[in-house]
């Protein structure tokens, strides 16, 4: 196991630098001038050219890219061009506040998701399975920032349950697990939860039906095993794939909630990168994809593993 | 006695408490468009939102902007300077001495000399002085083109040399913001250690920020203009870009003020119970034109007939009323405005007929090419607004194709010039402006020696007439005299149709019917001194 381990960790380093590559260039080919953000637009040539020397943006790309990669090597991402700030904290503090945003919305979109795909899969056919596929479709369809956006009108300004933007009331820093901050989390993190609840739901649902056709299923029946012993087993065989996709699903929600996060204004990784990329903030962009791109890269490398400690047959293959 | 003891006792007891109260008159809480707090340090970035929350609330300059009032355009006003004018000895005009305020304190408690001024000036354009900062220097060394030479000819008195005679320094000067030379000794000589801990001589203090969310500003009771010592006992920020966020947050009750709501929910808001208040300020949405070679916007016919085709009433409709209908390229009544002969009126079969004398109709068009954004600062609701200009436009004989460009890069192309091929053949560019002081107003747009790459007079307008009148506005020193060219210099604007003049903004926000005492001052820039909350 390992062994497993350390190899698939060795396959994770061409893909971090060939991430590395693609996060530096993809934010250079994107029009726009990273000055425009700190100086005032009539700015003359010269102050323009004085700046972009200052900042670096006069050297090639090719030396950009080394004087960049050589930095990160030494643990330092840069500083934002709009805030003056160390990428390295900015990023920092916006994964905190997206992983507390993430996990909960992982957790509730799994939990419902999970229960809708078994009962779906166990009951196929059945009243119940049509009402838990509507509600994984509804899921999948509707658009979160859609969704988020009717949440807020309702919960927050017509019954002024929930607060409808901000982590708490005296910010992020100040972030904990009472009362108070967890009013600010339900309405993103229900928000959130909806297209993975859509998706674990039917790949579940999927799963647990092809389970149940096969012939063990049958055998184990066939042999007086218990109703409750065979949904076990079924949960076992399903397990490894729902997780695969738990992983996947809470990768995408670290980095691609920007519009739900720009909906309620939480101070994550979606607006972080929403800010920057409005800003042209190069180095907050590149440290900030750089960041998410290897948290996934991690993330399915430690999915891998859970999936060959559940299933051995994986590490064989 | 023994009956007024216990009195007297009593009111002695509350007394601390009524002072308190005096004091206390709630927090406001605002919800701005930037998706940053503005830099801290003193000269704030995020354009004029920066300097209305960060800049001017816990920094003061030399000379600022008298935000006392709603009804009149604001202008110049003592600030960290008593007076300031030419040195009567210096026969070539560049020389001029600013009499500082005597007894001023920042808020870590050290006093404000000339010294601190030529420190605060060696900040922005000395880039070996040790305390020169890259990022101050972004804002506001562009801001003060004119200044050459400065010393402190005593404590309390200012010398600054000018590159030539130039009128304007005044409003140059209003744009630098006076920090603290020994709270930034004490903070390490670090600017990122000042950006947490300010000190400025501003009727506002820092008390705390975390980045991106949110900033806390607390009184200084020692202001010296004590007229202007906040009533509110806490400011606090908030950076809500997206404006339905900022919507929600206000009714919602987690903000008490928003910046520039959406025109669609005003409506809405309004019927809900908030105050939307808006006014006049030096802002224009216009269409600036292309004068290079070839450019149809060179025939004075096309650009009056374009000028009378649109339907300003019928945008304002549009835009839930949330705009004033461009009489000329300033809003009207605004001091520079004059008495311009060419009326900016919606009349359609006077346009066609000034098309047809330029060789168009309806049915044979000129066709030409409009470079617009999808959004940016100050565009208002540029797709539709864009879109009803189209229309009118195409009734009498101009046919507009939109090239549509994303915000910072229509800065880029504003910068690069018509020429340029990022412009992509455009004869003209949606932009809006900030037109606050005589260079932003009138001389960066139109004069001959500013055309890209020296400076942004996108167009290629040259005009040696106007360039005589920008050169008399840099000459005469009496501001009486100044504001006569400069209405002159606006009538000439109107009169030739310049620009299409379509509208100007009236800087929206919305708030609760708790907020009192706000007065809209016609600028960029507020005051929220005069705040209270209600219970």
């Amino acid at each position: 196991m390992l062994l497993y381990a350390l190899k698939r960790l060795v396959y994770v380093l061409p893909v971090a630098f060939g991430v590395s590559i693609v996060c530096f260039m993809l934010v250079h080919l994107a029009p726009g001038d990273p000055l425009t953000a700190i100086m005032p637009i009539d700015a003359t040539a010269q102050q323009q050219a004085e700046m972009r020397a200052a900042y670096g943006f006069d050297k090639p790309l090719p030396v950009q890219y080394g004087l960049w990669l050589w930095k990160i090597f030494h643990g330092d991402l840069g500083s934002s061009i709009a805030s003056g700030r160390p990428v390295a904290s900015e990023v920092g503090r916006a994964v905190g506040n997206s992983l507390i945003l993430a996990s909960l919305a992982t957790l509730i979109g799994f939990g419902f998701g999970a229960f809708f795909g078994f009962v779906a899969g166990y009951f196929r056919g059945s009243t119940l399975d049509r009402l838990a596929s509507l509600v994984s479709i509804l899921g999948v369809s509707v658009p979160h920032y859609w969704l988020g956006m009717v949440m807020v009108i309702v919960f927050s300004a017509l019954l002024g349950w929930l607060p409808s933007t901000g982590a708490g009331p005296g910010g992020s820093t100040a972030w904990r697990p009472d009362w108070e901050h967890l009013r600010y989390i339900i309405l993103p993190a229900i928000t959130m939860s909806a297209i993975p609840m859509g998706i674990i739901s039917r790949t579940v649902r999927a799963l647990v039906a092809d389970i149940l056709s096969q012939e063990f299923v049958q055998a184990l029946r066939a042999k007086g095993m218990g109703e409750w012993d065979v949904f076990k087993h079924v949960v076992r065989n399903a397990a490894p794939t729902a997780l695969a996709v738990m992983g996947l699903q809470l990768g995408y929600l670290l980095g691609g909630s920007i519009l739900i996060e720009t909906v309620f204004a939480w101070p994550g990784t979606g607006f972080l990168l929403n800010t920057a990329i409005f800003q042209r903030d190069l180095p907050l962009l590149q440290g900030a994809i750089l960041v998410l791109a290897l948290f996934f890269v991690g993330l399915n490398l430690i999915v891998d593993v859970l999936q060959t400690t559940l299933d051995p047959r994986i590490q064989r293959g | 006695m023994r009956r007024s003891f216990p009195k007297t006792a009593f009111v002695l007891a509350i007394l601390p408490a009524l002072h308190g109260a005096a004091w206390a008159q709630g927090t406001l809480r605002i919800g701005m468009t930037a998706s940053d707090i503005p830099l801290t340090t003193g000269q704030a970035d995020n354009g004029g939102e920066g300097m209305r929350f960060m800049g001017y609330t816990v920094y003061d300059a030399l000379i600022n902007w008298d935000l006392s009032s709603a009804t009149k355009p604001s202008d110049l006003v003592p600030g960290l300077a008593l007076s300031w004018g030419l040195d009567a000895a210096d026969a070539t005009k560049t020389k001029w001495l600013f009499k500082l305020r005597p007894g001023v304190k920042f808020h870590d408690g050290s006093a404000f000399t000339a010294d601190s001024v030529v420190w605060n000036l060696d900040k922005l354009l000395k880039n070996d002085a040790p305390q020169f900062d890259q990022r101050q220097s972004a804002q506001g060394k562009s801001r003060i083109p004119a200044v050459a030479f400065y010393r402190a000819v005593d404590p309390m008195t200012l010398e600054i040399v000018t590159k030539s005679p130039d009128a304007t320094l005044p409003y140059q000067i209003a744009w630098i913001l006076m920090s603290s030379p020994a709270n930034w000794e004490k903070q390490g000589k670090s600017w990122d250690n000042v950006a947490k801990a300010p000190s400025g001589t501003g009727p506002w203090k820092l008390a705390s920020f975390v980045p991106r969310e949110r900033a806390e500003m607390v009184p200084n009771p020692d202001y010296w203009d004590k007229l202007r010592v906040p009533k509110l006992d806490k400011l606090v920020l908030i950076p809500l870009p997206e404006p339905n966020a900022r919507v929600a947050a206000l009714r919602s009750g987690q903000v008490d003020w928003i910046e520039a709501p959406a025109p669609d929910a005003a409506k809405s808001l309004t019927g809900a119970g908030f105050k939307i208040v808006t006014n006049a300020y030096p802002h224009n949405w216009t269409w600036h034109l292309s004068r290079a070679e070839a450019s149809p916007w060179n025939d004075i016919r096309v650009r009056k007939a374009a000028n009378l085709a649109v339907d300003r009433e019928g945008m304002k409709e549009l835009l839930a009323g949330m705009m004033i209908p461009a009489e000329g390229f300033y809003p009207p009544g605004h001091q520079w405005f004059g008495k311009p002969t060419f009326k900016l009126e919606y009349k359609p079969e006077e346009a066609k007929k000034l098309m047809k004398e330029a060789g168009y109709t309806p049915e044979k068009p000129l066709v030409t090419k409009m470079l617009i954004s999808p959004s940016g600062s100050g565009q208002m609701q540029p797709l539709p607004m864009n879109e009803l200009v189209q229309q009118n436009l195409a009734d009498i004989g101009i046919k507009v194709d939109f090239e549509v460009v994303e915000w910072n890069q229509l800065i880029n192309i504003w910068r690069a010039g018509a020429k340029d091929p990022s412009s992509r053949g455009g004869t003209g560019m949606n932009y809006t402006y900030f037109i606050q002081d005589p260079f932003t107003g009138f001389m960066r747009h139109l004069q001959c020696n500013l055309v890209p790459p020296a400076g942004t007079n996108w167009g290629y307008y040259c005009d040696p007439e106007m360039d005589k009148l920008f050169d008399q506005v840099r000459t005469t020193f009496d501001p009486k005299d100044q504001t006569a060219i400069l209405q002159k210099i606006h009538e000439k604007y109107v009169d030739e149709a310049l620009f299409l003049m379509v509208t100007h903004d009236v800087n929206p926000r919305a708030m609760t019917a708790k907020v009192k005492g706000f007065v809209q001052a016609q600028n960029w820039f507020q005051d929220f001194s005069t705040i209270t909350m209600d219970k």
